[in-house]
């Protein structure tokens, strides 16, 4: 059975816009991260679609330097995420803001 | 090279000047003295054997140091010119300053600053030796400059008192005007006959047109007006009575204020070429005599009537010029410097003895205690007078006589008349100052002491000078006594000789002189105030120069930089800068606020940046 690719991209779309909707709306800088994450997911995953559906390899390849690009920034992201937590005990995003005008 | 010895003139005080100021602060404060008066001694012993070269009698030595501008057809040479007229110059201006300087060792032991004193003092001679020395106006200007900034320099000595440091700022400044006048003049001359040379310029003066020649003489003699303190330029002189006295004398006498007649004296083939200004010369002479006798009338600072008197002496000259007798004003240039440098050292001695005290209502009594200081005065004021038989008499009586000469009735004869009233007036003033000064009773409690040798001396030469320095230049029936000095004062007779009743203006001109002293010694004899009525208060006044100048100058120029400062600098300037920085400050303000520090904001801005962008790619 083959699922059409529209299918692929709507769970994209709502996957998307959740992440977005919890990157907007959300104050602990954890949830924000994993809202993040299923930003990026999204996009692989319409990144696949359209791999599979053009027979084109590109997109595969794309999907992998977002995965590795991901990975890298889930380090650098929580170690922020620590030092903050260390000097303000809060991940409250709200809390930080040292950049107000 | 031959005859490079007019360099060496210049170069022995300039040398004192550089040893001075540069070394002098280490050295004892008599070596500083010897060093600048022995500078000038060796700078008059060698004009002095420059003048045995009989070539300088015949057309003069013309020494040329380098080319300084070379530009096509147009060149400037460094060159140094010693003819009669400055050789003259040159041997008056090294000799009076040599007593001055030596005068200056006595009255000056004990000041602080002896070294700098002498350094100004060497580097002032140096640049009017220069000046007299040019051989071309580049070079005058050079040495005109050096010797406004020197003036200014020693003016303004003891620059700690403000009186001193303003007077000295108001001669340089007045001189810049003037200045200004003698630039353009020398400008206009460098465009229109494309030689500065003064031997250049006496030969071509002919072939200049009237027009040019007028306009540059009048130029040049704005110069003249300012460095010779003429009206209406004459401001400054007076004031820099501030400066030490020997100073003074210095600028009286034999530096600086001479520079215009000789200026004149110099370019008289091309002021001969220009009517207009010659008889401007003349009016300026007349007036500036008379005016500035009648204030030395009223002054009560001693140093300011001899002030005063300078001023009027050397419109005398100017008179002298004005009437194309440039030689006869050489002649009073001459005779004024010694009795002028004598009777500025005698106040400075009486100055010396009284603890600075020079207005006259506190002096008095004071021949029995300083002799000698009072004979030097006394004989320098029969010479200012024109007493007969003195120095002052012969000169200011051949000035008058050439005014007659030159007179042809009607307006012109003012000038003698003019001549004649300031003779009067003259012998008045000082015949004053001397009986204020002078005679008892003293109105002071001082004990006042004669003056050291090295202050007597110098007066007594000058006193030898003032006294038989009008055989010089004298005239008997119209012949000079001495011909060997024909090259210095000789007038060429031009064209038809008019006879003159020689005798007869000589009759007047001693009456009026002895008329003067009489009036003085009737007006002041046993009084210390004579008011003199309406007309002394116009003297008092100057004449409401001062306070025209008070209006129509300083007072708009106040006006106009109060504006500046106010309006134009702190409300425009400033204004518009501030008014920036606050635009600034202000929309930055607004601005701040985008910058809430929440990071959702920021993202929701990404958020509706790439929803605008993609709706405007989607749309396109």
């Amino acid at each position: 059975m083959i699922i059409p690719a529209q299918y692929y991209l709507t769970i994209s779309a709502v996957l998307f816009t959740l992440g977005m909707v919890g990157v907007l709306v959300r104050r602990n800088a954890l949830v924000i991260f994993m809202s993040i994450e299923l930003m990026l997911n999204s996009v692989n995953l319409t990144f696949v679609t359209f791999a599979r559906q053009l027979a084109a390899i590109e997109g595969q390849v794309a999907v992998f330097f977002v995965v590795v690009i991901a990975a890298v920034e889930v380090v650098v992201g929580l170690a922020i995420i620590i030092a903050i937590f260390r000097t303000r005990s809060t991940v409250d995003i709200d809390d930080v803001d040292l950049l107000r005008g | 090279m031959p005859g490079s010895v007019s360099g060496l003139i210049v170069l022995f005080p300039l040398a004192g000047w550089l040893i001075n100021g540069l070394a002098g602060g280490r050295l004892p404060a008599r070596a500083a003295a010897m060093i600048g008066s022995a500078s000038v001694g060796l700078a008059f012993v060698v004009s002095v054997v420059s003048i045995l070269d009989p070539r300088v009698w015949q057309d003069g030595i013309t020494t040329r140091l380098f080319t300084w501008i070379d530009a096509g057809e147009f060149t400037v040479e460094a060159s140094l010119l010693m003819d009669p007229l400055s050789a003259l110059m040159a041997l008056l201006v090294s000799g009076v300053s040599f007593l001055i300087h030596v005068y200056s060792a006595g009255y000056m032991a004990g000041d602080p600053a002896q070294s700098r004193y002498f350094a100004y003092l060497n580097l002032f001679v140096a640049s009017m030796l220069l000046l007299v020395l040019a051989g071309n106006l580049v070079v005058m200007f050079v040495g005109w400059e050096l010797v406004g900034l020197c003036s200014y320099l020693l003016i303004g000595f003891w620059f700690e008192r403000e009186r001193a440091a303003n007077a000295g700022r108001k001669a340089f400044v007045v001189n810049r005007i003037g200045d200004a006048g003698f630039l353009l003049g020398i400008l206009l001359l460098a465009v229109t006959v494309n030689s500065l040379d003064f031997v250049n310029l006496s030969a071509s003066a002919e072939s200049i047109a009237v027009p040019v020649a007028t306009a540059a003489t009048l130029l040049l003699f704005v110069g003249a007006t300012g460095k010779s303190a003429q009206l209406p330029l004459y401001v400054w002189l007076p004031d820099a009575m501030e400066g030490p006295t020997p100073v003074s004398a210095l600028i009286h006498a034999a530096t600086m204020v001479t520079a215009g007649v000789y200026m004149i004296a110099r370019l008289q083939a091309l002021f001969f070429r220009a009517e207009v200004t010659l008889s401007v010369i003349a009016a300026v002479g007349a007036l500036t005599a008379f005016f500035a006798a009648t204030i030395a009338l009223v002054e009560h600072d001693l140093k300011r009537v001899l002030a005063y008197s300078t001023i009027s002496q050397l419109g005398y000259m100017f008179l002298a010029m004005g009437v194309a007798a440039a030689p006869v004003g050489m002649f009073h240039l001459t005779t004024h410097a010694f009795f002028k440098a004598l009777l500025f050292l005698a106040a400075g001695s009486v100055m010396h003895a009284m603890h600075d005290v020079i207005d006259m209502r506190r002096l008095g009594g004071l021949a029995r205690p300083m002799r000698w200081t009072a004979l030097g005065f006394l004989i320098g004021a029969a010479a200012l007078a024109g007493f007969p038989l003195t120095s002052g008499f012969f000169s200011k009586d051949l000035i008058l006589e050439r005014a007659f000469a030159h007179a042809e009735g009607g307006l012109t004869l003012l000038l003698w008349i003019a001549g004649v009233l300031t003779a009067f007036v003259t012998a008045l003033y000082i015949t004053r100052a001397a009986i204020l000064t002078f005679a008892p009773p003293p109105s002071h409690q001082d004990h006042p002491h004669e003056a050291p040798p090295t202050m007597t001396w110098p007066m007594a030469a000058l006193a030898a000078l003032a006294l038989g320095g009008g055989i010089l230049g004298a005239q008997a029936a119209g012949a000079p006594l001495l011909h060997a000095l024909d090259a210095f004062f000789h007038v060429e007779e031009s064209g038809a000789a008019k006879s003159v009743p020689a005798l007869a203006l000589t009759i007047v001109s001693a009456t009026a002189a002895l008329l003067g002293i009489l009036a003085g010694f009737g007006l002041y004899r046993g009084r210390r105030d004579v008011s003199l009525g309406a007309l002394g208060n116009l003297f008092r006044r100057q004449w409401f120069v001062e306070d025209l100048y008070e209006v129509v100058i300083v007072e708009p120029s106040k006006r106009l930089a109060h504006f500046l400062a106010g309006t134009v600098d702190l409300q425009i300037i400033d204004g518009t800068v501030n008014g920036v920085a606050a635009g600034f400050k202000r929309s930055s303000a607004a601005l701040r606020r985008v910058q809430t520090g929440y990071v959702r904001n920021y993202a929701a801005v990404v958020l509706a940046g790439t929803v605008l962008l993609l709706g405007y790619w989607l749309t396109r």
